[in-house]
């Protein structure tokens, strides 16, 4: 090891929360000023997105499934997407900008993903919440049949995006070329993710291929939770936490990589 | 104590890895003041970013057993869009120091008067190095490390400088690199020469500069 850690854990885990705290400050007046809006555009961003994807949905009548709510249906298939597909995308070359701040030794490489993480969550989790409840009081969706169902499997998702973006933040530290590969990758990932279909509809040799992308995995186990026994859903919960742990383990040792090889270039 | 213990960095390059540092051991003890001469690309930066932790050695030992500033003045982790004031608060937030304590040095050492609460992207470089300067001011260390002193603003401001440097803070630890000699000898008790990636130790700043003088021709 060519570095010594003598801070003791818990000290370490304080620092990181400070200075996670203070890059999450930073980014936010950054990102979203203080003006107009502000720190609300956090969650508008992405609602506006699955607003407008719902309207799209709803307008162009896709109804496969005839008795499903196409409101509920578009909210919980496009939010998911926001929540991986966000987070990767914005610690995709993360490092480049904030350079500058790694000469203040206690932050580190992976502070600068896990703040980007925890906004990219924080917005898609409240955008969700948010355009739930507007739907709930309007009448144009049910509330959710198991909401600590819906809770698991959004904490899943969550966990999965973040997982992701460790490993193109990590590898995009490596080599730009992975940040280049991401963007067609999270495009041609959409289709499948689950988003705009239920595994239930499709023939079932294409359904076991579905289910071995965690994405499906993930959205199926929120709208079984939204919809109860309206719906037929088929996922591994177990294999969706298996692919997180596993791809959070690689995606940790890529990031650690790349904050031992780093150089400072500003 | 800062300690290293046989520090050696390498870059890669095009045409391989190129060693920067080649088995650096060096010992900074409180309130000493150290001063390293090395010609340009000798590594010096390289170095100082290694004793910041900024970068971490490709093999070797750093041990911090005081704390150590980061590079003194460096503004280049000013946020452009964000006030004066807001990347004061940054920084503190960083340190775990008090902002409300701070502003009011921020304040008067900078003398920028109502653009410390506009975008830092509206500052002159003077008016940006005066609040770089001001931050590292405001967060106290046992130890500051300097790359290369650079005349901060107008004489005025660059004397103000010195004084809360090198007289209110005499009591600490200093890390000076620098190509000039003169500069050594006016603020560093003893002094290193940094050539190919080698540090030599020097009794007095004067054999060391006379060691550099014959490395420079």
């Amino acid at each position: 090891m060519p570095f010594e850690h003598d801070t003791p854990f818990l000290k370490s885990l304080q620092i990181q929360v400070r200075v996670v705290g203070a890059l999450l400050m930073r980014e936010i007046v950054t990102r979203y000023g203080r003006e107009n809006l502000g720190f609300l555009w956090l969650f508008v961003e992405p609602m506006l997105f699955t607003l407008g994807v719902t309207a799209l949905w709803a307008g162009v009548g896709l109804r496969h499934g005839a008795t499903l709510p196409i409101v509920a249906f578009a909210v919980t298939g496009y939010s998911s997407v926001l929540l991986w597909r966000n987070c990767a995308t914005r610690c995709a070359m993360a490092i480049p900008p904030n350079m500058g701040l790694l000469y203040h030794r206690n932050v580190r490489v992976l502070d600068l993903f896990i703040t980007r993480i925890l906004l990219e969550v924080a917005g898609a989790t409240m955008s969700f919440v948010v355009l739930s409840i507007i739907w709930i009081s309007l009448g144009l969706m049910e509330p959710p049949s198991d909401i600590l169902l819906v809770l698991l499997a959004w904490i899943l998702l969550a966990w999965w995006g973040a997982s992701l973006a460790l490993i193109v933040g990590g590898g995009s530290a490596h080599s730009e070329m992975i940040e280049r590969i991401w963007h067609p990758t999270a495009y041609l990932f959409f289709p499948i993710s689950g988003a705009g279909f239920m595994v239930d509809w499709m023939p079932p040799r294409f359904q076991e291929f579905l289910l071995w992308v965690p994405m499906v995995d993930g959205v199926e186990m929120l709208r079984d939770g939204y919809f109860g026994s309206a719906v037929r859903t088929h996922y591994s919960a177990e294999y969706l936490t298996l692919c997180c742990a596993l791809v959070t383990v690689a995606g940790l040792g890529l990031v650690k990589e790349a904050g031992r090889r780093i150089e400072i270039l500003t | 104590m800062i300690e290293l213990t046989n520090v050696r960095k390498t870059y890669p390059t095009r045409k391989g890895r190129r060693v920067v540092l080649d088995g650096i051991d060096l010992r900074v003890s409180k309130g000493q003041k150290i001063g390293i001469l090395g010609r340009n690309g000798a590594g010096k930066s390289t170095l100082i970013r290694m004793i910041s932790g900024a970068e971490l050695p490709t093999s070797g030992r750093i041990r911090r057993g005081i704390s150590v500033s980061w590079p003194l003045a460096f503004g280049g982790a000013f946020q452009q869009y964000l006030t004066g004031l807001d990347n004061t608060r940054f920084i503190c937030r960083i340190y775990g120091v008090d902002f409300k304590a701070v502003i009011p040095f921020v304040e008067d050492f900078t003398e920028l008067g109502i653009y410390l609460r506009e975008p830092v992207l509206h500052y002159s470089s003077g008016m940006r190095a005066r609040l770089a300067f001001a931050l590292s001011m405001a967060i106290e260390f046992d130890c500051f490390l300097i790359d290369e002193i650079v005349a901060v603003g107008d004489s005025r401001f660059y004397s103000k400088c010195m004084y809360e440097l090198f007289e209110k803070r005499k009591d600490r630890a200093l890390i000076l690199v620098s190509h000039d000699a003169h500069i050594i000898k006016g603020h560093c008790e003893s002094a290193y020469v940094l050539t190919s990636g080698r540090l030599t130790a020097h009794d007095s700043v004067d054999a060391a500069f006379d060691f550099y003088q014959t490395c420079v021709q």
